[in-house]
């Protein structure tokens, strides 16, 4: 029998049968549009502003200063090119590190074309920004510091606290990209000193095409769109009243189930140690400043798309940093950012765990492993 | 990924032909992919002309694997000449196509059957 396991959720999570069930009223049966004065209208508004609620207190934030989004991608492009359109005057630089999602990367590329400096910092070989870093890399005409949480593909978990605390003695607007730590551990905006953070609903046993900007009171930043008002002007558009309703639950559930994301580091270890026991196989990222549902190992003379192919054939779900996988047929960046030749980068192997799985499921993979490690390095002509 | 992968590619990929090395083979090709850093080594074995075995060790992703598998098929047998005309449109024409991203990966299959058989001729004195 082939099995079915999961072990992709920083890709994605299915969406909770609560959560789907929370948003199926408001396709069909309460459709209002949530600007209409009518009784229709003012429920989904309603609706709306108890999913802001819920949001915002998972993050510790104020109601007020959660605004909804398209999906994290539109959250980081909001953030960055909202606070470099509104301080253009102040100054153009802005720094980031050389880890964080495209949507941040390439934003910021696409802010490079149009005049502005961008300091892409470094990171250690575990994958951490040094905040001395982050210090010498300010300057007078500094914006923007935007420095994400925790990397979704090796996991590690960036000192956002103490950059933040940098920001803000410098007055420096300070955004993170939370998209792979909200709901896996615990978020208060006042505690990490963030100005702006990201999130994404589908990440989190939400709806895909939903995110939220937390924007802290005071912080004022150029909308992206033009219209009709919405979200106070800051994303006019209306509003995806099902999706913000599942990112509402959502982010109810996930509050509850944190203690639960937490408890994956015992899975992840136990997955880790499993893996590791392969010949001339490693982790990637930092070995405890990580996700706890994270595991990213590489493993020497073989390549990612033919391990996901194999362990797809198996029943698994994961995904690899080859360039063979990437539309680019580039290594990721993030794994060359690290420090991994292209050879090295070749053989990643990303396995993140959500709370549907088990230890079995770690049991199996652990089985099922080696023997496919083994028959990739039978085929290579780098092996021993 | 697999998406865009035909039957015929995840067939040779889960169950590829000719994996190894020939241990006193007549030709070795070694080429690697510029686009994403990948090897292929295609071993040969010449008997009256003909390619009488023929193996291969490749690092690379599914495709590389699955066209390597395919063209030591497709070569088996083969006068020297008949396998020189192999081109890397018969590999895929072979395996029901490949996606677009995926076509170099086929480059490396023929090239690496080629650059085995140039070596024959080459050692062989026949060059
Ligand atoms: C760190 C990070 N930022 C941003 C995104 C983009 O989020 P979305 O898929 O909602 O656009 C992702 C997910 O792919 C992510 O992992
Ligand atoms: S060998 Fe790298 S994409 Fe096929």
């Amino acid at each position: 029998m082939v099995s079915s396991i999961y072990m992709d959720y920083s890709s994605t999570t299915p969406v909770d049968p609560a959560v789907a069930e929370a948003m199926y009223p408001f396709f069909s049966e309460k459709y209002g549009n949530p600007s209409s004065l009518y009784t229709k209208g003012r429920e989904a508004k309603k609706a709306i502003e108890e999913a802001r609620q819920e949001v915002a207190d998972l993050i510790g934030a104020r109601k007020e200063e959660v605004f909804f989004t398209g999906s994290g991608t539109e959250s980081d492009n909001l953030a960055i090119k909202g606070t470099a359109y509104k301080n253009r005057k102040k100054g153009n630089h802005i720094i980031t590190s050389s880890i964080e999602h495209h949507a941040v990367l390439n934003t910021c590329k696409f802010l490079e074309i149009q005049g502005f400096d961008v300091t892409y910092l470094p990171v250690s070989r575990e994958g951490l920004i040094n905040q001395d870093d982050v210090e010498n890399a300010i300057t007078g005409k500094t914006i923007l510091i935007s420095i994400m949480h925790a990397n979704n593909e090796i996991g590690t978990i960036q000192p956002v606290r103490e950059i933040g605390k940098l920001a803000k003695d410098m007055g420096i607007t300070f955004h993170s990209d939370a998209v792979q730590t909200a709901g896996k551990i615990p978020l208060n905006v006042d505690e990490l000193n963030v100005d702006l953070l990201s999130m994404s609903a589908h990440k989190m046993y939400g709806p895909k095409g939903v995110g939220a900007l937390y924007i802290r009171k005071g912080i004022h930043l150029e909308p992206l769109l033009h219209g009709g008002g919405h979200e106070r002007n800051m994303r006019p558009g209306t509003e995806n009243v099902p999706g913000i309703v599942g990112f509402g639950k959502a982010a109810e559930l996930a509050k509850k189930h944190l203690p639960d994301e937490e408890k994956l580091v015992i899975l992840r270890d136990s997955l880790i140690k499993g893996i590791l026991e392969i010949e001339d196989s490693y982790l990637n990222g930092h070995a405890t400043k990580r996700l706890p549902n994270n595991a990213n190992f590489r493993f020497s003379f073989i390549e990612g798309e033919s391990m996901i192919l194999i362990l797809d054939m198996k029943g698994v779900a994961a995904s690899t940093g080859s360039a063979c996988s990437s539309a680019s047929l580039e290594p990721s960046h993030v794994l060359s950012a690290l420090g991994l030749k292209p050879e090295e980068a070749h053989g990643s192997l990303r396995l993140t765990l959500g709370i549907g799985n088990t230890q079995e499921d770690v049991d199996y993979v652990v089985s099922v492993l080696p023997g496919i490690v083994g028959k990739l390095r039978m085929m290579s002509p780098l092996a021993r | 990924m697999t998406d865009g992968y035909s039957e015929k590619v995840m067939e040779h990929f889960a169950n590829p032909r000719n994996v190894g090395e020939i241990k006193d083979a007549d030709g070795i090709g070694k080429v690697g992919n510029p686009t994403c850093g990948d090897l292929m080594w295609i071993y040969i074995k010449v008997k009256d002309n003909r390619l009488e075995d023929i193996k291969f060790k490749t690092f690379g992703c599914g495709a590389a694997i699955a066209t390597s598998s395919m063209i030591t098929e497709l070569a088996r047998g083969m006068t020297i000449e008949e396998a020189l005309e192999i081109t890397r449109k018969d590999v895929a024409d072979a395996l029901d196509g490949l996606p677009p991203v995926k076509m170099h990966c086929s480059n490396l299959a023929a090239d690496g059957l080629h650059a085995a058989i140039k070596d024959y001729l080459e050692k062989s004195g026949k060059k």
